[in-house]
């Protein structure tokens, strides 16, 4: 049947006929005339248009998600539900989401205010947001002009956490996310999710052109922001054997490239501090609960944030076809820029991380403008193995921003290996990466700077492990290389 | 009247949109219903800087299925002109295209999606012209809007010529975007017998509805202009609403069918003016304790391709270097360039962030090279007792909090042991270091246009006794038409669910001034309780004989709590409006205020431009990264002067909006254009306003206690720009904290905007010895 079905509001509707390109904010405002939701900038960086859909985590439990409705297109809602700032409000009054920001003056011309309360219902119901500044996280991706944010930061500490027990909370306990599968089209254009990978290689083979798409955070720009009208749309959504997160036995552990970012940064908090300290600053929330390791990863973009922590930690990337599984090692997956080892009629599945041997130290850091939800200068990921003499025996280098992939600096790696690990040796690996890059001048940042921070996040590197081998990300805290008074 | 203890003046009140902000039932302009035939319009803009325009060709465009017109220069029957001053500001280019973004023609058509594909079809025959994009190609190809602007006081030559200290340097600011989360937008819908509804976000509806009838040829009164409330101004709303809402009212009439215009964030950004860069050149002298002795300072402003306001802007950010301090001597001058850029406009500060800023790199420079501490000679500077209270322009400094604001927040923040414990971790510490600055501000609060200064309201009270108040003034968040209420409810005793404020409007209240420079609840307060007032004692009469109290002690009934009291017996309102009515009073009024006593003249640089100054101070502590010059606010204490607050909880949300507004413009935003004027950073992708970790988690506001103004609506003060300044205290700590990389008595090298690689430029700067 093609038809797409989802509950809005605790509506059921089911429609055919609209572009599988519309996106959902347009659908609100210009179909349903729910005008709640705002758009402030169609492309995911400014949260008015956040609206809270349920999804599943990586156990299967139904959760809220706050999501940008400006980069999702309608067919990615197929089956699910969808909360709009329209279905909070009820004749009980107030959601406490609501309630807080008028109660901390949370709104002043209220244009990002939907985006807010819809960003505080879903932390509402959170159970991880146990200190402070995981609200920051949770936030950062509704901006206002306004407030100066200090009462919005103050509504939730309120609210976060707080797992009202409401007409939500019981919704949420019943709604398993109805089945996905879906063929869809509306004049040239067409939206297919395959319900499994059988059906995903025969709509490869007969379409050549397909386009593959996950979260939609990077492929929606195109349509929202250049207008694309793509002929055919292949949602890697519904494919169980891609999604998920795996401890294999001996430690590895098993991404599936379909699994959303906030589930990974959630599995990977304590377990693999470089990885968690990459997500933290990755995208905002909303951004999060859409964006997939494999979209990521798969844009082979020289910003893309994982890649530097895959390629650092050893990562081998499992790519399938009909043909069967392949795995190849991260560095030889980026090919050239914006370019991967994916075959025609291949995806991504999921990648493998090794587990950090006994002895290793490995961090990562994100430089950019603003801290939060900023595209990085540089990125770099970081690992090297000691021996008992102190002495480097293994070393991976790994930078984004600095080349027309995310790369490792062989040379400097050369450096590292076989001499004691210390000021001297890492100033003179530093000296090297000149060799193997030449950056770009650009918005971002110059040429100088990239090399300079570059050098010198090797040199935080090393500061910061001194104590601790593989540093969590220290809260609150100023820098990327979080080194404080008194050290060396 | 005294005031009841039931009058919400003075306290904390919600914002009177919050329930309908947190519910999404608040309207802005694009959320109204579309009415019937609605059609949707587009700009086609110039793609280069500067150009001749040889042919404009729009057959094809027309000829698509779902284009209903397409708007050249030509089409407009009237004025094709929204120059707010001057009028060099057409609003479709005609001949020449003077910045990359300029309207060149306007597509209408029955969807964005249609109109974007007519927009594609309209062909552009240009000569390209060399544009002038900087600064300085503005300088040295003297392209100005204007002669300069100068004032001075004193010998400055002669207090140079003998200084101890005598430095001289450049000082830039950058420009910034407004980015109200509300992009520009407006709805023209034709009404019968030859008139025009405009719906538009817009600070200045008096000024749109008389360009829309300039352009029309129309008179004004068949134009009206409502603005239902904005998603942010911020200064971008003042003048630069009025050329798309002149586009979709052309086009409105032109095919008798409502018309919108709502621009995507990257139209916006593109093709609106920012808040002014400034380039700076000054001469600075002073004496070895830090005493100011006298400053010659040039300013440079990118005033864009056209006026605007920029004049204006200039004038206030002369009047603003001199910030809290006096300056014994000084020459300053403005110069407005005329750059191929779009034109740059009002930005909360209105040219006063950039004059200041001037003043406070020379003062930290200063306290630099002579190794004290930036409070202690900001402190010294500090406007005092005559003759130290005298400013530039002639203009005395009375009522001066400086030295109290300094004393209460010094202590209350702790600021001297923080900044030992400062220095202390500096000397022990690697990569991370801390800075402390401590920042006070003086700012002029009236519009330097002296005729701006007046405001009118219309009050109506019904038969039930309820009221609708309309005033001059536009909502943009600022929590204006909160204040407005309240005032009302105080002035006629009526509850806040009985008073309803009325979308702007200027069928209502008609030849406002802009919502702008802080003033808005200054001059719409005292007009609305001016009408209050008058309906009120008009009401006493009858409420007088309706409780039997004689009519010579009138004077002694109260109004509170939506009735009328007297020796223990009230007179409910519903019951007292329509008695009224049939004793034939009238019952709606209106009420008007103008600014008494303010002057100045251009020519002699000298008068009384300002009717009061508003004040306020923090302290600022930062950390930054010597490895990569991240930062972070870490604690932000703010003493703020509101006067005597008329709603403090909004005065304290325009305190801290303002500061990190301010933090922005000197931290992370960063506007970029590319050689060929193309603006590059035209969304949030890459234009990066502060998100909610920027904002200094530990932020502590208080308003300065027992500080009423004279001669201000019951002793408030304006309180929407001034706080934004308060933000240079950033830049001072991040100095402070640069300089800890290097030896003492040495000038630190760091611009603004501070992103982390200016700040890690100037740390290696520091270090070299
Ligand atoms: C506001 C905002 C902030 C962002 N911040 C960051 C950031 O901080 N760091 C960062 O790195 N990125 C950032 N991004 C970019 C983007 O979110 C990420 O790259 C994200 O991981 C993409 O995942 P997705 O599932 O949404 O990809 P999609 O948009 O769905 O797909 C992207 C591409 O990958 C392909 N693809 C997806 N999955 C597979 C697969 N399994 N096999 C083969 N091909 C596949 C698609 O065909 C498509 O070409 C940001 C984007 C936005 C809008
Ligand atoms: S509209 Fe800005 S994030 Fe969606
Ligand atoms: S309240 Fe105006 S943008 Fe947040």
């Amino acid at each position: 049947m093609n038809a797409l079905r989802f509950c809005l509001n605790d509506r059921w509707l089911e429609f055919s006929g609209i572009a599988p390109s519309t996106t959902l904010l347009r659908y609100l405002r210009d179909t349903q005339r729910l005008t709640g939701t705002k758009e402030g900038c169609a492309e995911g960086d400014c949260g008015a248009c956040t609206v809270v859909v349920v999804e599943k985590d990586v156990e299967g439990k139904p959760s809220f998600r706050a999501v940008n409705s400006c980069l999702l297109l309608l067919p990615m809602l197929h089956g699910k539900r969808i909360y709009t700032v329209e279905a909070l409000n009820s004749a009980e009054g107030l959601h406490p989401a609501q309630a807080a920001l008028v109660e901390h003056a949370g709104s002043q011309c209220g244009y990002c205010t939907p985006g807010v309360v819809m960003s505080l219902f879903e932390a509402a119901y959170r159970t991880d947001l146990d200190e402070p500044w995981k609200l920051d996280a949770a936030l950062c991706g509704n901006l206002c002009r306004c407030t100066g944010y200090r009462s919005i930061r103050d509504a939730a500490k309120q609210v976060a956490g707080s797992c009202p027990k409401d007409r939500f909370s019981d919704q949420l306990a019943g709604a398993a996310p109805g089945p996905m599968q879906l063929t869809y089209s509306a004049g040239p254009q067409r939206f297919v999710t395959p319900g499994s990978l059988g059906e995903l290689w025969d709509v490869l083979e007969a379409n050549p052109a397909a386009r593959l798409v996950m979260g939609g955070t990077d492929l929606g720009l195109e349509i929202t922001k250049r207008y694309a009208e793509p002929a055919l749309l292949v949602s890697l959504e519904a494919l169980e054997p891609l999604r998920g997160i795996r401890e294999q036995p001996d430690g590895t552990a098993w991404l599936g490239a379909a699994t959303f970012l906030t589930d990974v940064e959630a599995w990977s908090r304590g377990k693999l501090p470089p990885l968690e300290r990459m997500l933290r600053y990755f995208g905002a929330r909303q951004v999060k609960n859409r964006a997939t390791v494999g979209g990521n990863l798969c844009t082979a973009s020289p910003i893309g944030d994982l890649a530097p922590v895959l390629l650092a930690l050893g990562a081998r990337f499992v790519l399938a076809s009909r043909a069967g599984e392949r795995r190849v090692p991260a560095e030889e997956f980026f090919l050239a820029y914006r370019k991967t080892a994916l075959g025609p009629r291949e995806v991504l599945a999921a990648v493998e991380v090794p587990p950090l041997p006994p002895g290793a130290r490995a961090s990562s850091y994100k430089v950019s403008k603003r801290r939060e939800m900023d595209i990085s200068t540089v990125s770099a990921a970081f690992f090297v193995q000691l021996d008992d003499g102190g002495r480097v025996t293994a070393a991976r280098l790994a930078y984004g921003g600095m080349a027309a992939t995310p790369a490792r600096s062989r040379s400097a790696e050369r450096v590292l290996v076989g001499n004691p690990w210390g000021l001297e040796t890492v100033t003179a690996a530093a000296n090297e990466l000149t060799r193997d890059f030449t950056p770009l001048t650009d918005h971002r940042g110059s040429a100088a700077y990239r090399l300079l921070v570059a050098r010198n996040l090797l040199r935080g590197f090393h500061d910061e492990t001194a104590g601790t081998p593989v540093p969590r990300l220290p809260h609150p805290h100023t820098a990327t290389a979080h080194v404080g008074g008194g050290g060396a | 009247m005294s005031s009841h203890p039931s009058s919400p003046l003075h306290r904390p009140t919600p914002h009177e949109s919050a329930h309908r902000h947190v519910t999404g039932e608040a309207l802005y302009v694009d959320d109204l219903p579309a009415p019937p035939r609605m059609l949707h319009a587009q700009v086609v803009t110039s793609p280069v800087a500067s150009g001749r325009l040889v042919r404009v060709d729009s057959t094809r465009a027309r000829a698509l299925p779902g284009i209903s017109a397409v708007l050249l220069a030509a089409d407009i029957p009237g004025e094709n002109n929204v120059g707010p001053v001057v009028k060099d500001e057409p609003v479709l280019a005609a001949e020449t295209v003077e910045y990359l973004g300029q309207s060149v023609a306007l597509v209408v058509g029955d969807s964005p999606a249609a109109c974007r594909a007519g927009a594609s079809l309209v062909e552009m025959e240009l000569e390209p012209l060399q544009p002038v994009l900087s600064l300085e190609e503005a300088i040295s190809a003297e392209s100005f809007l204007g002669p300069p602007q100068a004032i001075s006081q004193g010998e400055v030559d002669g207090a140079l010529a003998f200084a101890p200290l005598r430095f001289s340097g450049e000082v830039r600011s950058g420009a910034q975007d407004h980015f109200y989360l509300e992009t520009q937008v407006s709805l023209a819908v034709p009404e019968e017998g030859g008139a025009l509804k405009v719906y538009c976000s817009t600070q200045h509806p008096s000024e749109v509805q008389h360009l829309v009838a300039h352009a029309l040829g129309w008179g004004s009164h068949q134009v009206t202009v409502e603005v239902p409330r904005m998603g942010g101004g911020f200064g971008g709303k003042e003048t630069q609403a009025a050329p798309f809402a002149v586009l979709a009212s052309l086009a409105a009439v032109k095919l008798g069918r409502p018309v919108k215009l709502w621009l995507n964030r990257d139209q916006d950004m593109a093709q609106t003016g920012k808040r002014h860069p400034f380039l700076a050149r000054f001469e600075a002298g002073f004496d070895a304790e830090g005493h100011l002795l006298g400053l010659d300072a040039r300013l440079y402003s990118d005033g864009g391709w056209a006026t605007d306001l920029s004049r204006a802007i200039m004038d206030r950010a002369l009047f603003h270097l001199d910030n809290a301090y006096y300056v014994p001597a000084c020459r300053f001058v403005g110069q407005v360039c005329r750059t191929n850029l779009p034109s740059n406009t009002a930005f909360r500060g209105f040219g006063g962030p950039q004059g200041m800023l001037v003043m406070e790199e020379v003062l930290n420079r200063a306290a630099e090279r002579l190794g004290l501490d930036p409070a202690v000679v900001r402190a010294r500077n500090f406007y005092a007792d005559a003759p130290r209270n005298e400013t530039p322009y002639g203009q005395l400094v009375t009522d001066n909090r400086l030295t109290r604001l300094r004393a209460e927040l010094l202590e209350s923040s702790d600021y001297a042991s923080r900044r030992a414990q400062v220095d202390a971790w500096n000397r022990s510490a690697t990569h991370l270091r801390r800075g402390i600055g401590f920042q006070p501000v003086k700012f002029g609060i009236s519009f330097t246009t002296g005729f701006l200064n007046q405001a009118g309201a219309l009050v109506v009270m019904y038969t039930d006794g309820s009221v609708q108040l309309n005033h001059g003034g536009t909502e943009m968040g600022q929590g204006l038409h909160t204040k407005m209420r309240v005032l009302c409810e105080h002035e006629l005793g009526v509850c806040a669910d009985r008073v309803r404020v009325m979308n702007t409007a200027t069928d209502k209240v008609p030849n406002t001034s802009a919502t702008a420079a802080s003033s808005g609840a200054d001059l719409n307060g005292q007009a609305v309780a001016e009408a209050c007032a008058q309906l009120r004692e008009r009401l006493r009469p009858v409420a007088a004989a309706l409780l039997g109290v004689p009519a010579e002690e009138a004077g002694e009934l109260s109004f509170h709590g939506n009735a009328v009291h007297a020796r223990g017996q009230s007179v409910p309102m519903v019951r007292l409006a329509r008695e009224a009515y049939l004793r034939q009073v009238p019952l709606s009024a209106t009420g008007y205020y103008r600014t008494p006593g303010i002057h100045f003249d251009p020519r002699t640089g000298r008068g009384r431009p300002f009717h009061y100054f508003a004040y306020g101070a923090a302290v600022v502590e930062v950390e930054l990264s010597g490895l990569t010059g991240e930062h972070r606010v870490t604690r932000v204490d703010i003493l703020h002067d509101a006067g005597r607050s008329l709603v403090p909880n909004i005065d304290r949300g325009q305190v801290e909006g303002a500061f990190v507004q301010g933090l922005g413009w000197l931290t992370c935003e960063e506007l970029l254009f590319n050689a060929q004027g193309k603006l590059l950073t035209h969304s949030p992708d890459t234009y990066k306003i502060p998100s909610l970790g920027d904002a200094p988690e530990d932020f502590r506001v208080q308003l300065l206690e027992q500080a009423p103004q004279d001669g201000v609506i019951h002793g408030s003060k304006a309180v929407g720009e001034p706080p934004f300044m308060l933000a240079l205290g950033v830049v001072t700590a991040l100095r402070h904290a640069v300089s800890s990389f290097g030896p003492s008595g040495r000038e630190v090298k760091l611009g603004v905007p501070c992103t982390p690689e200016a700040v890690l430029r100037a740390v290696v700067a520091a270090r070299v010895r």
